[in-house]
């Protein structure tokens, strides 16, 4: 069915990403690719790896932007952007064959590639630009938030996460239910002020992202000073000995 | 958005189609248009070409043409399935009613009457569901507006009665009303554009790449560095770049040769008979033709995604 569950999903799986700590290695994209080439969804095709304009199917992209405050203060926030799993997903209500669905378990929005007609409406649909179309398989593709690997039996506990989390060298991505407040990932999404990306697209993502901490902006100038030595090239030998020796 | 030919093509051909097959039903139904069995046939028989070749060509886009007939199950929730349903369910009433006019012409009376009107009725709400797959995209403004259903029933109705006026002045049948019709119709399709385009021009999406990224309450938000050296499906789809010149030219060629010069050579066709009116007739459709692949072009270059925001866009 098309249509978006009627009942109030169990869990609504997700993941939180803070944005605070996010380096933009793009590890969590690498290993997304990697682990998804072989899952739900195999293959993540590519056209023209090893050529001039190499593209191809990615369900994780890291973005950098900055920032410029009215002081003209930057900051540079990287943002790693992937399906964001909606409770009111549009991309899953303009499919005209179904093949766009939400799990009524865990909220999770997959597309069955067997019914996939390929006609590109759910990513015309989806204002985030998280559906990537499969010219190879003639089928939209998506992030199945690893669905084959969080409920895999065969993995240690502690890897049944998404590959995007596991592989985050700088724990900048967590995962759980939103549906449960007292899982981790709703109390810091609670802690720390997690927000929707475009609210106002009324899709209600799923996933969250937490803002950067306050930076002590204008603060840079007065550090430089500090560095710099309080004796200059015009004072005696002895008084700049002395100088670097306290500086040290 | 990428204009996509076949998707065009669909659009403005089925359009026209529905267009045509609306008036021709209507015109039957008040005795309007030529009732002989050649006009009927050549007249209904452009129609159906005209919708059945842009129903075709709109699943040459799609990457597996075969199971196309899936998208009429989900006419619940999605406009693009209910578009399939009503384009398939229209053939039926105006179907059997343009079957009862060429073979049995003297049958029938009130009930082939009913089988018209309905199929009047469902070529309006074709048209209208083919409309709403675009109005419903929340993520392209200049789609997700009122002025696109309304616009598309228009031009719809439009580029038919130009195809009606011009098929009876070629049989040489009275069309007095046909080419006040196909005047009035095309006078309001250029106003109503002249009036989307103002709008387009105006506004822009509620979402910025502020609302994308959240980061608004730190200051203003620019792309610093893409996820990648190349363009991916996304920006290629969604991030359909056209130049402001080539915009302005295409809306100027959209009024005059959509709308202005079918409307005057119309209006001059109401006063020559003969060779030289049907000659006239002729050409309005073809500027129409031209003037309205044009518009459906620009409907798709000029409309913005909010996925552009995430690639430099500054404004969607």
């Amino acid at each position: 069915m098309t249509s978006l569950p009627t009942t109030k999903p169990e869990k609504k799986l997700g993941l939180v990403i803070d944005l605070d700590i996010c380096v933009g290695c793009h590890a969590c994209a690498v290993n997304c690719k990697e682990w998804n080439t072989g899952g739900h969804s195999a293959p993540l095709t590519d056209i023209d790896p090893y050529g001039a304009d190499p593209n191809g199917v990615w369900f994780n992209r890291i973005h950098s932007f900055e920032v410029t405050n009215d002081e003209g203060e930057g900051r540079t926030v990287n943002f790693p952007k992937s399906c964001l799993h909606c409770e009111d997903a549009p991309c899953v209500t303009v499919c005209p064959t179904g093949a766009s669905y939400k799990r009524e378990e865990d909220g999770i929005v997959l597309v069955n590639a067997d019914h996939c007609i390929g006609c590109k409406l759910c990513s015309w649909a989806c204002p985030y630009g998280a559906r990537e179309y499969d010219e190879t398989a003639g089928v939209m593709k998506k992030c199945t938030l690893c669905v084959d690997k969080i409920y895999n039996p065969n993995l240690p506990e502690e890897s049944r996460v998404p590959a995007c989390v596991s592989t985050c060298p700088a724990g900048a991505r967590s995962f759980g239910d939103f549906a449960d407040p007292e899982s981790d990932v709703s109390k810091l999404v609670a802690s720390r002020g997690g927000f929707d990306l475009m609210p106002e697209q009324e899709c209600k993502p799923t996933n969250k992202y937490l803002p950067p901490r306050p930076k002590k902006l204008g603060q840079a100038a007065d550090d430089i000073q500090a560095l710099t030595p309080i004796a200059d090239n015009s004072a005696g030998v002895i008084a700049r000995w002395i100088d670097k020796f306290l500086s040290a | 958005m990428h204009p996509a030919k076949s998707v065009i093509f669909f659009t403005t051909a089925s359009g026209a189609g529905y267009g045509l097959l609306f008036f021709l039903l209507l015109g039957s139904l008040f005795g309007i248009i030529p009732g002989d069995f050649w006009f009927l046939f050549l007249s209904f028989g452009l129609a159906y070409f005209l919708i059945t070749a842009g129903l075709l060509s709109s699943t040459f886009h799609l990457g597996h043409p075969e199971r196309a007939w899936r998208a009429l199950t989900q006419w619940r929730s999605s406009w693009l399935s209910r578009e399939g349903v009503m384009a398939i369910l229209t053939y039926i009433p105006s179907g059997l009613y343009a079957i009862f006019k060429l073979f049995l012409p003297e049958t029938g009376g009130a009930a082939v009457a009913v089988l018209g009107v309905l199929g009047a009725i469902a070529c309006i709400i074709t048209v209208y569901c083919t409309a709403m797959i675009y109005a419903s995209l929340k993520p392209v403004h200049a789609w997700a507006n009122h002025y696109v259903p309304p616009g598309y029933l228009l031009l719809s109705a439009a580029t038919g009665a130009v195809l009606v006026n011009c098929l009876m002045v070629l049989w040489r049948a009275e069309v007095f009303l046909p080419s006040w019709l196909a005047v009035l119709l095309l006078g309001a399709s250029l106003f109503w554009k002249i009036r989307y385009w103002k709008f387009l021009d105006g506004t822009k999406s509620v979402s910025s790449p502020e609302s994308a990224t959240g980061l608004g309450e730190f200051g203003r938000v620019r792309l610093l560095e893409a996820p990648h050296t190349e363009a991916n499906y996304l920006m290629k789809e969604m991030g359909f770049k056209i130049a402001r010149k080539h915009a302005a030219k295409l809306r100027w060629i959209t009024l005059l040769a959509g709308f202005a010069l079918p409307l005057l050579l119309i209006v001059l066709s109401m006063n020559v008979t003969g060779g030289f009116a049907a000659f006239l007739v002729i050409l309005s459709v073809a500027s129409a033709a031209i003037g309205i692949l044009a518009e459906r072009w620009l409907f798709f270059a000029e409309a913005r995604h909010t996925v552009g925001l995430y690639y430099g866009a500054e404004h969607a």
